[in-house]
Parts: structure tokens; C-alpha cells; sequence
């Protein structure tokens, strides 16, 4: 499934979109940044709530295939600016991480 | 020059997680008895003791710091400093705004302590404390320092609510001069992969909970000292922490 095809799927407000058609390999949930970047894999749709900058930064060093920023957290314009720049897929919902997990699971 | 052996990491009984038993006076005895120099009070998100801490460390010969230990949005630990107890007051009253509501319930959490300079319980806080308040880390940081006061990332050696094990990495801003380490450093499969910290300053607190915890002489500032006084050394002291001079 591509980036562009979950975000129509689940009704997911794409906040900054770079790569439309990469293919989501999988899926990762969590906050702690630390613990994060040392266990999810390239490819993987991220779902976090973390909206400080170096979530950019985590998911461009792993290759992650978008990020979901769960139960609508303010997203700052650094972190949309730091989205264009990085190329990377930043998506929002309203949906907790619970329910944006098990929305996934029935997908992917 | 003299060496000022200090600890800048201390909780009081106002903080729901430190002993009863951490009282003002309780904590500047201990100190004095250390050959502690410099100790600042630093409770979750309140500076609410820090009055009466200042009266108990002026008997004690022992000089004060007002603090606090800020948790952001992000669920960081800020260690804030302030160069004197009113900006620290001010600071605390404009801080409430950002906390979280949610009331103690001091049979699962302890409880949270305002105190006199005798150590006689005036108050207690109705909500509590430790939880993330809505400032971002650089919201926080911003508002510490354009109170004249400076912030250290705390114990970021600590995977919890440690700014490494948060964020993963320091982020681009907010800057930091100085970062606070554990006492005790964490080890085995606790500790964090910590980045390259030589550009950075560091200090070493005790984050103590218990009377015990209090840091032993051991980490210390060297601070002109000259005339003599508890507001100068204080200031020297923050000069120091601000880069200002080495």
C-alpha cells in the first residue's frame, strides 16, 4: 500500500507530503524517541504524537515510509518546514495510537 | 578563588515523589553537614518551598538557589535555575498557567509539602506536580532564560524523561552551555546511548529524593569570591553557568 492510498483509506490530513507513492512497509508505534529509533525499520509507517522536530530527524535517519501524528498534536511550522525539506510524508489524525494501529492492522 | 562544592539537583517534600522528611531545614543541615557550598532546591514544575529553603540555608551558612525542575510538553526534565529568589517567585506564578490539572491523590503519589521556615506545613498542593506542563522544550527555555535565569537538559544520561532518551538526540534548539549528569551514573542496559557531550559544560547532581541521596563533597565551582557574600557568589555562579566566564 502506498502513503497516498492509507491517507484516502483512513481519512488521514496529509500535513506535508514528499513521496505520494512510497510503499509502506510495515508499521511502528511509539514516543521515545531514543527507544524508537533503535527498533523500527526503513520502510515503516510511524505512529507517534511526538511532534518536536527531531521526529524528522528519526524517521529521515531510518528511512521510514510517512509518520502519523496521532490524536491531532500540534504540529509547529518547523516541523512542516522541516517535513519539506527533509522530503518526508507527515500525516495527522484525530485517532489515538490505538485506534490508528488497529485501523492499520485491518490494512496492511 | 575558592572551591564551592555544590548540588543543584535537590527535592523537597513539596514534591510528591521525595520523602516526607526532605524539609528545608532537614536539607540545609544535611548539606552544611556534607561541606556543601552552593545547593539549590529544585521541586517538579514549583518553586513553592524555595522561600522558607532560603531562610533554613542562611542559618546554615550554606548558599541558596532557587529552582525548579521543569517537565515539558515533550515529558524533558529542565533543570531551571534562577539568580534570586524573586525572579524565581515570578517565574513560578507565571509558570502555573501551563500546568496540567489533575489533583494529587497522595495515597498513590505522596505528598506535596509547602513549608515555613521552621518546617511547620502552611499548605499543601492541591494538583499534582511532575506531570508535562504545555510548554515545548523551547518554549521553556526561551521563558527561563528572558527571566535572567539559566536551564540544563537534566540527567540525560537517565532513559526516562531524560532529554537524550526523549528526543533521541540533542535538537537543534533550544541551545544548552551545560548539561546535568546522574551522580550516579546509569549503566548496563538502563544507560543511553549518549551523543558526543564535549562542547558542552556538564554538572553533576544528586536529583535527591532522600535526606541520604544529598551529594557528598565532591563536585565543585570555582568561583572569585571576593568581597565576600552570599549574593555575589550566587551571581558569580551564574555567570559561570551562563559562559560568561570560566
Amino acid at each position: 500500500m502506498t502513503v497516498n492510498e492509507l491517507a484516502e483509506k483512513l481519512g488521514l490530513e496529509r500535513v506535508f507530503v514528499a513521496e505520494p507513492d512510497r510503499i509502506i512497509e510495515g508499521a511502528y508505534a511509539g514516543d521515545l524517541l531514543s527507544w524508537v529509533m533503535g527498533r523500527a525499520k526503513p520502510g515503516n509507517c510511524w505512529v507517534t504524537i511526538m511532534t518536536n522536530v527531531n521526529t524528522l530527524a528519526v524517521a529521515s535517519l531510518l528511512d521510514l515510509s510517512c509518520i502519523i501524528i496521532c490524536e491531532n498534536s500540534e504540529i509547529g511550522a518547523e516541523l512542516s518546514d522541516a517535513a519539506s525539506a527533509k522530503g518526508l510524508n507527515l500525516l495527522r489524525t484525530g485517532m489515538n495510537e490505538f485506534e490508528a494501529c488497529a485501523a492499520l492492522s485491518r490494512l496492511l | 578563588m575558592n572551591r564551592y562544592y555544590y548540588d543543584m539537583h535537590i527535592h523537597s517534600c513539596l514534591s510528591p515523589c521525595a520523602d516526607d522528611d526532605m524539609t528545608v531545614n532537614n536539607i540545609a543541615g544535611m548539606a552544611a553537614l556534607k561541606g556543601l557550598g552552593v545547593i539549590a532546591l529544585t521541586d517538579h514544575n514549583s518553586c513553592a518551598n524555595c522561600p522558607a529553603f532560603f531562610k533554613a540555608c542562611r542559618r546554615c551558612g550554606v548558599v541558596p538557589v532557587a529552582g525548579m525542575e521543569l517537565t515539558t510538553a515533550e515529558e524533558v526534565h529542565l533543570l531551571c535555575l534562577f539568580p534570586t529568589l524573586e525572579t524565581a517567585m515570578e517565574f513560578d506564578g507565571e509558570f502555573k498557567q501551563y500546568r496540567v490539572k489533575i489533583k494529587n491523590r497522595t495515597e498513590i503519589f505522596g505528598n506535596q509539602l509547602v513549608l515555613d521556615e521552621d518546617d511547620n506545613v502552611i499548605s499543601e498542593e492541591e494538583f499534582l506536580l511532575p506531570p508535562a506542563s504545555s510548554l515545548t522544550l523551547e518554549e521553556a527555555a526561551e521563558k527561563v532564560r528572558s527571566s535572567g535565569g539559566v536551564c540544563l537538559p537534566a540527567h540525560i544520561d537517565r532513559p526516562s524523561n531524560g532529554l537524550i532518551g526523549v528526543l533521541g538526540d540533542f535538537p537543534e534548539k533550544p541551545r544548552f552551555g551545560f548539561v546535568e549528569l546522574s551522580a550516579n551514573a546509569y549503566g548496563g542496559e538502563y544507560a543511553v546511548a549518549l551523543p558526543d557531550i564535549s562542547a558542552y559544560g556538564v554538572v553533576k547532581n544528586s536529583d535527591a529524593h532522600h535526606l541520604w541521596e544529598i551529594s557528598e563533597a565532591e563536585n565543585y565551582v570555582t568561583l572569585d569570591d571576593e568581597p565576600y557574600s552570599g549574593d555575589l557568589i550566587r551571581r558569580r555562579l551564574f555567570e559561570y553557568l551562563k559562559g560568561e566566564k570560566a
